[in-house]
């Protein structure tokens, strides 16, 4: 897993971090119940960072980027996203979902519809896109996510790796300005994590905004200009990868990286 | 010791397999008598359908056809087999078999419930079969009413009938003869414009139909329908003004208001104004078959809509909605239909003030259909419950809303999961629909009874019991076939 995520240079022109504020999190606090699951999370994501949170499986990190777009509801604390407040709210909740990808460990498409409806769906109904429009930008990102062809399959007869593609375009078409992945690559072979890397590497190089929840290390230090690292709840450590990896300061993560990377 | 290094130089060419795998032999070999076991179960069970046909099949092809009674087909037998053991008397559906499936509707009317049944399937069609192009829909409509306008009565208004479906049918059979399905797609992809779609005619069905089998002024159909109206202007132009929620509640109590309080009054003073209607019929007169086509048919139409509301309500996080629909699920199924049949029969006339008028086929039809949606319900829930999580988050994640995620997400899936139990739950209901004679209404079973008082009959039970199983094994067999077709269109995965 130490490996890198792509042998080619990666071009980094677009990959400029604005000062504008992306997401900003403030003494967030959640429980599960009377599980305190994450404790006083505050980070500040500028538009154009790429982020990558690692941290044991149950430390929270699905929790805290599910939060981000309402899948999950926080107690307390303040979470803003693309300068609209998180609240209870619906048409606050709807306008964030509106401008927030999510891409997720096992793809979630609509397995009843066709890979051509289920990019133009969205677009359709929430966006009031009309249809054709609709379906000459589905095709566009299908041509960039390389399965323009699979387009009238359904998402059955595809392989995992062209699902976790068609999901990424899927969230693309709603031409989101943050993008948030759960463990994209984590139920895959390992020869397709590779091509579904290699689309998030792209969508990187074009200025993306992203938080990425994921073990692939070489991904980390390759795209990510900032590593979070989360144990029970909270977040212990971050840093740029070089640091993150070469010099960790906390024992928790020096522990999580000789787990992770098999030293 | 063994050389564990090894290349392959060639590759293996495909082969056929042997013989004894494929055709007739191979099928036999596999499927019948793969071993011995399965030689002898194979052999028990031809000689135990050969029992069960060598049985039947002389009592229904050996039988006497023409006979005006019972003794009188005994004395055929005896003089025809010498015994009046094993052989069927079919005389008495020969007789009988128009009662048996109109009860006592009029004679001279029967050609309204047929046509209502001819334009149900036209109605379902484009719902059933959606491959089914609008030209072929619209064709057979016209036809429908063509075919029915020739057999209506001379006047001057049934000529212009006449001649307008003819000229109509005429057009649009032409069309489809000469224009090519994907030709006629073509044009439509240049712009021409498309027929409206034929759910139109689906959703004015519901009120022609009761129209043609009861009869009587058009005004209270077009007052039912109004109703419908009046709930969608206030739900589409009253969003504007109040929150979602509050507007369909509001668009829900006008309907209602206007069906309970205002329609009756419209309607009846609209029929004396312009009387324009036809012919009335009573619903004691309603009866076989016919009436359990009818129940089952609006009970089946109604109780899936109501059973996916009531399987969304048990799910829902407004606690009096889920309370409201819990307890009403539970409640009807807890009770026997029989109960509720009663209850419908004699128990409201106790509720209900003095002289209002609430037909009984229309309280038998409330009562079958809160039963089988009760059903509907859990089935759905069912349904509902196979869902991945994921499907709620993925649909959440891209922004569409409650409603949206229901219609085009959630519910296509569940009800494809919950398809074989729809279907049960339909054929259920509709041989429920014998039930009702116990109330006194002459569906099929009633009017054996009917028959058998009549002295030629008396006496006679397993012909008319076998034809009444015959009727209803096509119907419920021919759901059962189309479930499975629906299932095997509906397979997305691989192929
Ligand atoms: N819906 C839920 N209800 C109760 N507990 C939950 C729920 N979802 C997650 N948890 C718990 O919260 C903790 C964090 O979960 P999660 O955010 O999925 O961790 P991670 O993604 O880091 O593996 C885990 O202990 C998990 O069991
Ligand atoms: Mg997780």
């Amino acid at each position: 897993m130490s490996e890198l995520a792509t042998a080619r240079t990666i071009d980094r022109s677009k990959m400029q971090v604005s000062e504008e504020v992306a997401i900003e999190i403030s003494n967030m606090n959640k429980w599960f119940g009377s599980f305190h699951v994450l404790r006083d999370i505050n980070l500040t994501v500028n538009q154009g960072e790429r982020i990558v949170i690692a941290g044991p499986s149950g430390s929270g990190k699905s929790t805290l980027i599910r939060c981000l777009n309402a899948l999950e509801e926080h107690q307390q604390g303040k979470i803003t996203v693309d300068g609209t407040v998180l609240s209870n709210d619906l048409k606050n909740i709807d306008k964030i979902r509106r401008e927030v990808g999510m891409v997720f460990q096992h793809f979630n498409l609509f397995p009843h519809l066709t890979i051509l409806e289920n990019l133009t769906l969205a677009p359709i109904w929430v966006r009031k896109t009309p249809k054709k429009e609709a379906e000459e930008t589905a095709m566009h990102f299908l041509e960039k996510v390389k399965i323009p062809e699979q387009a009238l399959k359904y998402p059955g007869q595809l392989s995992g790796g062209q699902q976790q593609r068609v999901a990424i375009a899927r969230s693309l078409c709603m031409k989101p300005r943050i993008m948030l992945f759960d463990e994209p690559t984590s139920a895959l072979d390992p020869e397709m994590i590779k091509e579904v890397l290699d689309t998030m590497i792209e969508l990187a190089e074009e200025g993306m905004t992203m938080l990425v929840v994921t073990h692939e290390m070489g991904f980390a230090r390759q795209v990510a200009n900032r590593v979070i690292f989360m144990d029970a709840g909270q977040i212990v450590e971050q840093n740029e990868p070089e640091e993150f990896f070469n010099n960790p300061k906390s024992e928790r993560t020096k522990l999580f990286l000789s787990q992770i990377l098999g030293h | 010791m063994s050389d564990v290094s090894f290349v392959r130089t060639d590759m293996l060419p495909e082969q056929d397999p042997p013989g004894s795998e494929v055709g007739a032999i191979g099928w036999l070999r596999h499927n019948l008598f793969s071993s011995w076991i399965n030689g002898i179960v194979t052999l028990l069970s031809i000689y135990a359908i050969y029992f069960v046909l060598a049985g039947i099949l002389p009592w229904v092809f050996q039988s006497v056809w023409n006979s005006g009674s019972l003794t009188e087909c005994r004395e055929i037998m005896t003089a025809t087999w010498g015994q009046t053991h094993g052989h069927a008397c079919w005389g008495v559906i020969n007789e009988r078999w128009l009662q048996l499936l109109f009860g006592f509707y009029p004679k001279e009317l029967y050609g309204r419930p047929i046509l209502s049944l001819v334009l149900l399937l036209v109605a379902i069609t484009p719902i059933l079969f959606n491959m089914i192009s609008r030209r072929m829909n619209w064709f057979l409509l016209v036809l429908a009413f063509f075919v029915t306008a020739v057999l209506m009565d001379a006047s001057v208004f049934v000529w212009i009938l006449r001649a307008g479906f003819a000229g109509a049918t005429l057009v649009i059979g032409y069309q489809l003869v000469t224009l090519s399905g994907a030709d006629r797609a073509e044009q439509i992809a240049q712009g021409a414009k498309r027929l409206p779609n034929p759910l139109m005619f689906t959703a004015i069905y519901p009120f022609l139909m009761p129209w043609l089998m009861w009869g009587g002024t058009i005004w209270p159909a077009i007052c039912t329908a109004f109703g419908f109206v009046i709930g969608y202007l206030v739900l589409r132009f009253g969003k504007a003004y109040m929150s979602e929620l509050l507007t369909m509640i509001v668009a829900v109590a006008a309907a209602v208001i206007w069906w309970l309080v205002l329609s009756g009054y419209v309607s009846s003073g609209l029929s004396s104004v312009l009387p324009i209607g036809i012919e009335a019929v009573q619903s004691r007169q309603f009866g076989g078959f016919m009436l359990a086509i009818l129940l089952g048919v609006v009970a089946i139409g109604c109780s899936l809509p109501i059973g996916v509301v009531l399987a969304l309500g048990r799910q829902s996080d407004l606690v009096v909605v889920k309370f409201l629909c819990v307890g009403f699920i539970e409640f009807i199924r807890g009770v026997p239909l029989i109960t509720l049949l009663f209850v419908a029969s004699l128990l409201l006339n106790i509720f209900l003030p003095p002289g209002t008028n609430f037909d009984i086929i229309l309280r038998v039809m409330i009562m079958m259909t809160f039963f089988s949606a009760a059903y509907m319900a859990e089935v759905i829930r069912g349904g509902l419950a196979a869902l991945p999580r994921g499907q709620y988050e993925g649909a959440d994640s891209l922004g569409l809303d409650y409603w949206q995620a229901q219609r085009l997400i959630i519910m296509p899936q569940a009800l494809k999961v919950s398809i074989p139990g729809i279907v049960s739950t339909f054929i259920g209901i509709f041989k429920d629909t014998t039930l009702v004679s116990i109330i006194g209404l002459f569906d099929v079973i009633g009017l054996t009874q009917a028959i058998r008082a009549d002295t030629s009959w008396n006496g006679i039970y397993w012909e008319l019991f076998a034809f009444i199983a015959f009727l209803f094994f096509i119907v419920c067999f021919s759901m059962s076939r189309y479930s499975m077709y629906l299932e095997r269109k509906l397979q997305t995965g691989h192929s």
